[in-house]
């Protein structure tokens, strides 16, 4: 494992990632806004939930960058169209997996059976995360893409 | 949708300091435009009962309607009667303190609408028909079930909530027919959101939570008002107009809620108010000031400081409420306006167009606040000193004016006096010690220049009176402004014979003026507004019984919730324009402090 180029890379590719998400939602393809679900985790407020799920998603995103690096280690092999394989596999994951099962595990999610309540208000994703707009899958996977395709080409096997 | 015309001034307002929404006098929320004012709307009947969209509360039978505001909110109540049942409809946008809103999930906007059976009982009907972008869309309404009624505009997401169920309507809207108890209560909670996850707020009792905490906001804020003076009332729903008005993000101030009510009913004189003009500043920054609502002017000052900042030395007539160009303006052929008036317009050209008098406005404004503090920041400073750089050399040019003439530009009084106090006010604030690097000669001298351009060229010796603009025989109600900034002083042969003449042409009924003889002619109505410029003329001028005559007379044409519009139709008294309209209002405030001070140094005077 090269754990310098992980680090470099890992946050180089997070950082893409994160743009990309919040650049899909300020052009209008979602309204998701991944630090703010993150951030809701742990307190109500807006501001701080935002600013709090901005380092949390970033560091989910550092971490996830380990899973990758260890596959490509695995398969002694690292190129972009292999990372961007895994993206797309994470993707998938993501949205149909990870977002329908989010309010059985988020305090302050709704359900869809049984309404909001004073605790739990925010709108649940919905499948493929399509309550946040019909475009949410699209830019989540491009966002996933381009993340494993950054760490594919960029990370140097040891 | 909504068959019923109101008139303006069957319309109240509530806001939450982003967005406002316009509520008739029977229940129906006729103008809504999300997130921001000078947003597309969701709800329009205002400017065309038949595609707008609207959402109304009302009883099935006929019933007696009235209304209020609760003391010192803007949260608007209004009340359906008979002989026996009695049924209270409460509408609001939740407002909190922000360390409220950090203890719990917010909205990014929310309107709620509350509704009580006081006693007997009442069936009630409900119909909700949203139409997006100006009444252009008619938007698929999704049942989400538990979590209410979903219409998707773009990546934006409006969720209703109701305690009663609603179902589909004719109108591709949502409707309701009920019953409701003496003690029982219902309510619904439309809001907006722009980023996910959206917050879906539960009914019950967070609805009177958030009621409570909003008449706590609005009647905390209201309490810091240091005013105690005559026409309290009008003056305290005034200050809360304005903070309804003002952006809370920037501190920008916009001039109305709406767009394109009529000056002139069937007319084409509908314009888009939902903007900020700098033409207001510093009658704004004196109101607050004079109320004790040091934070408010501060804030207003900031978004001066900011906005003007990308066009400096020369500014903008109109800015949005962060600073940007407002769109230009442009016709909805769609909507066929209020009462008939067509064009509805959004967007406003006087972006293109010259005024002088801002820059006075901007100088007066600061020096107001600078009045306050020891020294002014570098920021500041260098704004005042590019501001009295560019008028010493474009004073003499010609302009739009304050009332944004379209035709032509001319050397308008007013425009020559607000240069005036440009440079008077930087001599001063320089004298004061808090703005250096000015060229105090320079300014000096122009001031001198302008001086005697107004006493000779806009001094008409045969009708003797000061007149609209240089070489005019045309008179304005704006001369009355030259004794408000300190030009000359109200009891000045001059300007006692200037009023005298106003109120010969352009006074048509007691309590309204007209703002010069053109706007007369075309028939438009009186502007509100200098109806408190006469009142603060007699005040300033000593004439104190007969400012407190006008000023109620003006006051009498205020609609049942005290407020007004742009103008006033002389003939039935109904409110024309944009409503309510922000300018008016300081008007209300500005005034009652002239008068309030001068009755005040009159009792002095006696004792």
């Amino acid at each position: 494992m090269n754990w310098s180029s992980w680090l470099l890379w890992g946050f180089a590719s997070t950082v893409v990632l994160t743009s990309v998400l919040a650049g899909s939602q300020g052009f209008g393809m979602t309204r998701m806004n991944i630090p703010y679900l993150l951030g809701t985790i742990f307190t109500p407020s807006r501001d701080r939930a935002k600013f709090i799920g901005f380092f949390l998603h970033f560091g989910n995103g550092w971490i996830f960058s380990l899973i990758y690096v260890a596959a490509f280690q695995a398969l002694q092999r690292s190129t972009w169209w292999l990372g961007a394989i895994i993206g797309l596999v994470q993707a998938i994951f993501v949205l149909t997996m990870a977002l329908p099962v989010l309010p059985a595990l988020h305090p302050r999610m709704a359900n869809e059976q049984y309404g909001p309540t004073v605790v739990r208000q925010l709108e649940p994703p919905g499948f493929l995360g399509l309550h946040y707009g019909i475009q949410t899958p699209i830019s989540v996977v491009i966002a996933h893409v381009i993340f494993g395709a950054i760490l594919g080409t960029f990370y140097t096997l040891k | 949708m909504s068959a019923m015309v109101a008139k303006i001034q069957d319309y109240a307002v509530i806001g939450d300091g982003r967005s406002g929404a316009l509520i008739s006098n029977r229940g129906s929320i006729d103008w809504l435009c999300w997130p921001r004012f000078d947003s597309a709307s969701i709800f329009a009947a205002l400017v065309d009962p038949q595609i707008g969209g609207a959402w109304s509360i009302r009883p099935a039978q006929g019933s007696n309607f009235s209304r209020r505001y609760i003391n010192k909110t803007n949260v608007i109540e209004t009340t359906f009667s008979n002989a026996s049942d009695k049924v209270v409809l409460t509408d609001f946008m939740p407002v909190a303190s922000e360390e409220q809103k950090r203890q719990m999930l917010w909205p990014e906007h929310e309107l709620v609408r509350h509704v009580k059976c006081e006693w007997g009982e009442m069936e009630l009907i409900v119909d909700f028909n949203p139409r997006l972008d100006y009444g252009r869309v008619c938007p698929e309404i999704k049942n989400a079930r538990k979590l209410g009624w979903r219409i998707e505009g773009g990546t934006n997401v409006f969720t209703l909530r109701s305690d009663v169920e609603l179902t589909p309507n004719s109108n591709e809207g949502l409707a309701a027919k009920f019953r409701l108890k003496a003690g029982e209560t219902i309510a619904f909670s439309l809001t907006f959101s722009a980023e996910g996850p959206a917050v879906v707020p539960p009914l019950g009792d967070l609805v009177a939570e958030k009621l409570n905490l909003t008449i706590d906001w609005w009647r905390r804020w209201a309490a810091k008002s240091n005013y105690r003076g005559p026409y309290e009332r009008q003056v305290i729903r005034s200050a809360l107009l304005l903070k309804l008005l003002s952006y809370a993000p920037s501190g920008a101030i916009v001039a109305a809620p709406t767009t394109s009510l009529p000056e002139r009913i069937d007319g084409d004189l509908n314009w888009d108010y939902r903007f900020a003009w700098l033409r207001d500043a510093s009658f704004t920054v004196h109101a607050l000031f004079g109320l004790g609502y040091k934070d408010d002017a501060e804030a207003f000052v900031d978004w001066l400081l900011h906005a003007t900042r990308l066009t400096r030395p020369e500014l903008r007539v109109v800015y949005d409420v962060f600073g940007g160009c407002p769109p230009p303006e442009c016709e909805l052929p769609q909507l066929h306006g209020h009462a008939g008036s067509r064009p509805v317009r959004i967007g406003n050209v006087a972006i293109e167009q010259v005024q002088l008098n801002i820059y006075g406005e901007v100088v007066e404004a600061v020096s107001h606040f600078g009045g306050e503090s020891e020294k002014l920041d570098r920021d500041m400073q260098k704004m005042l000193r590019q501001c009295g750089e560019y008028v010493c050399q474009h004073w003499q040019e010609p302009d739009n004016g304050m009332w944004e003439e379209r035709d032509k530009r001319r050397h308008y009084t007013h425009s020559r006096l607000m240069c005036w106090v440009a440079l008077d006010r930087l001599i001063d604030m320089h004298a004061r010690g808090q703005l250096d690097g000015i060229a105090v000669e320079k300014c000096e001298m122009e001031r001198k220049r302008i001086r005697e351009e107004i006493e000779t060229r806009a001094w008409n010796a045969k009708l003797e009176a000061y007149v609209q603009a240089c070489g005019s025989k045309e008179l304005d109600a704006s001369a009355l402004l030259l004794a408000y900034h300190g030009f000359e002083v109200g009891s000045s042969r001059r300007m006692l014979q200037t009023n005298e003449r106003i109120r010969e042409k352009l006074v048509p009924r007691p309590g309204l003026v007209h703002r010069n003889e053109k706007s007369k002619d075309r028939h438009e109505g009186a502007f509100a507004l200098c109806s408190f410029w006469e009142a603060d003329f007699l005040a300033r001028s000593g004439n104190v019984s007969e400012a407190r005559r006008f000023f109620e007379a003006t006051l009498a044409y205020a609609n049942d919730v005290d407020l007004f519009a742009e103008e006033i139709d002389p003939e039935t008294g109904d409110a024309l324009g944009n409503f309510p309209q922000g300018f008016t209002h300081l008007g209300v405030i500005n005034a009652a402090l002239s008068l309030h001070d001068s009755e005040e140094r009159a009792h002095k005077l006696k004792s």
